[in-house]
């Protein structure tokens, strides 16, 4: 017993000291940020911070309307199944509108990007520190965090919400092009049911999430690079934890969010 | 007056002492190198001296800052005045050559773009790599890649250049080649210089003085000739390449006379 309250200390306290550096690396990366920005930062941090963007975003856009339409397709599906049951076919573009708007589009941006970039992070801040060249960083004067992080952290923040309205956009496609073919509802009037149905508030609740994942996916994803130790082994590992880690915490911080827009909701 | 001064440094990785009670004072102009076997120290005496990481007793005064205790700001300082060319040399792969070299004086000087270009250029044609400044890393030999990674580390003309093992993995003649760049750089530019190596042939060839590393602690710290008369036995193996009898350890010894016994009673 004793034994098993040992390791669940132990876990535990592994577990807030990650969080703490989490935290520790945020807050050193929002200093960081005003560099990268356009006109008043560093040109090259800019252009880094671009380039991440067209990786994380242009690059990731039919991976992301890929799963989106599927989604769409099988939430759609799925919701007819029964509702047609009760004559309430027509409640299957709430369905889809409202779930992807709040729900569905963030967090299938959020998991693609975990695969794609959070992955691609660890492994390239991994590599760089195997090869020495955080430490050449370093003594060339520069912070790694400025120099590393901060472009991909704004790259990330840009383009995952941008990614989400794409989601968002084509997850109610596919509800559409379902609605067409089963019941042939016209997409035009489709759209018109879908905007009744869906408040500004759902998407601007789902962009504030989306916002939460980037920050995660892109702070998991370079820590655990950064946190590398050894050969090119512990760099496959920390690419492997990149992907476990960010994709739990972005569910439980789905979780959160959705429960603090419900009680809001209901006040 | 020491350029570099080191101060009963001491060491420890989880409660291992790697460093001992170290004491070295590097003279200005010279070329000191570090010696000693796999194992001995060498690698964390140099991250210690380039402040990548602290001490758990001593002190180090670079050009009379004691990195071991200043704020990150001087460090930048003192960081500006040396330059580094790591092991595995360290260069961004993601930009070429002449990139590489160019990047401490793009982000630390206010120099024009054309007055750049001259500098960087200069600096690969004092390594020999003036024609091969739009090739990226990946696309250079063990040898130019090291020679790169000297004209990065003389980009902002140092007035300490540290190279890390610069002939490990590199055939004799390219070895014997940066040798003489090094020479060359201390003639010409009045470098201080500090070479860890375990290249016996090299360090005798470049060195003004040697100190030899064993076990956490300096065994011998002189010229070459008093290197060569020291009567250490550590140090006397060392140079007569006399080779570990791993079958004189006791554990070892016991283990093949047990294991010769026992075929004796099969047999």
């Amino acid at each position: 017993m004793a034994n098993v309250l040992e390791i669940a200390g132990r876990e535990t306290l592994a577990e807030l000291d990650y969080v703490g550096r989490l935290n520790i690396q945020l807050w050193a990366t929002l200093r960081a940020m005003r560099r990268s920005l356009p006109l008043i930062g560093n040109r090259h941090r800019w252009h880094a911070a671009v380039q991440q963007m067209l990786e994380i975003g242009v690059d990731a856009l039919p991976m992301v309307a890929l799963l989106a339409m599927c989604s769409g397709f099988i939430l759609a599906m799925q919701g007819a199944s029964e509702l047609r049951r009760f004559g309430a076919l027509h409640y299957v573009i709430d369905l889809v509108a409202i779930s992807f708007t709040r729900e569905l589009g963030p967090l299938i941006t959020a998991i693609a990007v975990c695969g794609r970039s959070g992955s691609a992070f660890a492994a390239e801040i991994g590599t760089m520190k195997v090869t020495e060249e955080i430490d050449a960083l370093k003594v060339m004067a520069f912070d790694p965090v400025e120099f590393v992080l901060a472009p991909k952290y704004l790259a990330a923040l840009v383009a995952v919400p941008c990614l989400s309205i794409v989601s968002n956009l084509f997850g109610i496609l596919a509800g559409g092009l379902f609605m067409f073919f089963s019941t042939h509802l016209a997409l035009l009037l489709y759209f018109k049911y879908v905007m009744v149905s869906i408040a500004l508030r759902d998407v601007v609740a789902g962009l504030i999430k989306s916002l939460a994942f980037a920050t995660i996916v892109a702070h998991v994803g370079c820590l655990e690079g950064f946190r590398v130790r050894g050969g090119p082994d512990a760099v496959g590992r920390s690419t492997t934890m990149a992907v476990v880690r960010s994709t739990f915490m972005v569910i439980v911080a789905d979780a959160v969010f959705t429960a603090i827009f419900y009680f809001v909701g209901q006040m | 007056m020491a350029i570099i001064s080191i101060r009963d440094l001491v060491v420890e990785y989880d409660g291992r002492r790697v460093l001992d009670g170290v004491e070295l004072d590097i003279e200005p102009g010279e070329i000191m190198v570090l010696l000693g076997g796999s194992g001995s120290g060498k690698s964390t005496l140099l991250r210690q001296i380039l402040a990548l990481e602290r001490p758990r007793a001593g002190s180090i005064l670079v050009k009379d800052t004691d990195i071991t205790r200043c704020s990150q700001a001087d460090l930048k300082g003192v960081y500006r005045s040396i330059g580094v060319a790591f092991q595995s040399a360290a260069l961004f792969n993601s930009l070429s050559v002449e990139e590489n070299v160019a990047l401490n004086l793009r982000e630390h000087t206010a120099l024009a773009p054309t007055i750049i270009d001259l500098i960087v250029w200069m600096k690969l044609a004092v390594v020999g790599l003036a024609e091969f400044g739009k090739l990226h890393p990946q696309e250079l030999s063990g040898g130019m890649k090291k020679r790169a990674a000297v004209a990065r580390a003389l980009s902002l003309d140092p007035e300490i250049l540290v190279l890390d093992e610069p002939s490990a993995g590199l055939d004799p003649i390219v070895a014997a080649e940066l040798d003489e760049l090094i020479l060359f750089l201390k003639e010409t530019f009045q470098i201080t210089a500090l070479v860890v190596t375990h290249e016996m042939a090299s360090a005798f060839r470049i060195a003004d003085r040697i100190a030899m590393l064993s076990e956490g602690k300096f065994l011998a710290v002189g010229t070459k000739d008093e290197i060569r008369a020291c009567q250490h036995p550590r140090v006397q193996q060392f140079l007569n390449r006399v080779p570990d009898n791993p079958v004189r350890a006791p554990a070892v010894a016991a283990y093949l006379e047990r294991y010769v016994r026992s075929e004796e009673a099969n047999l």
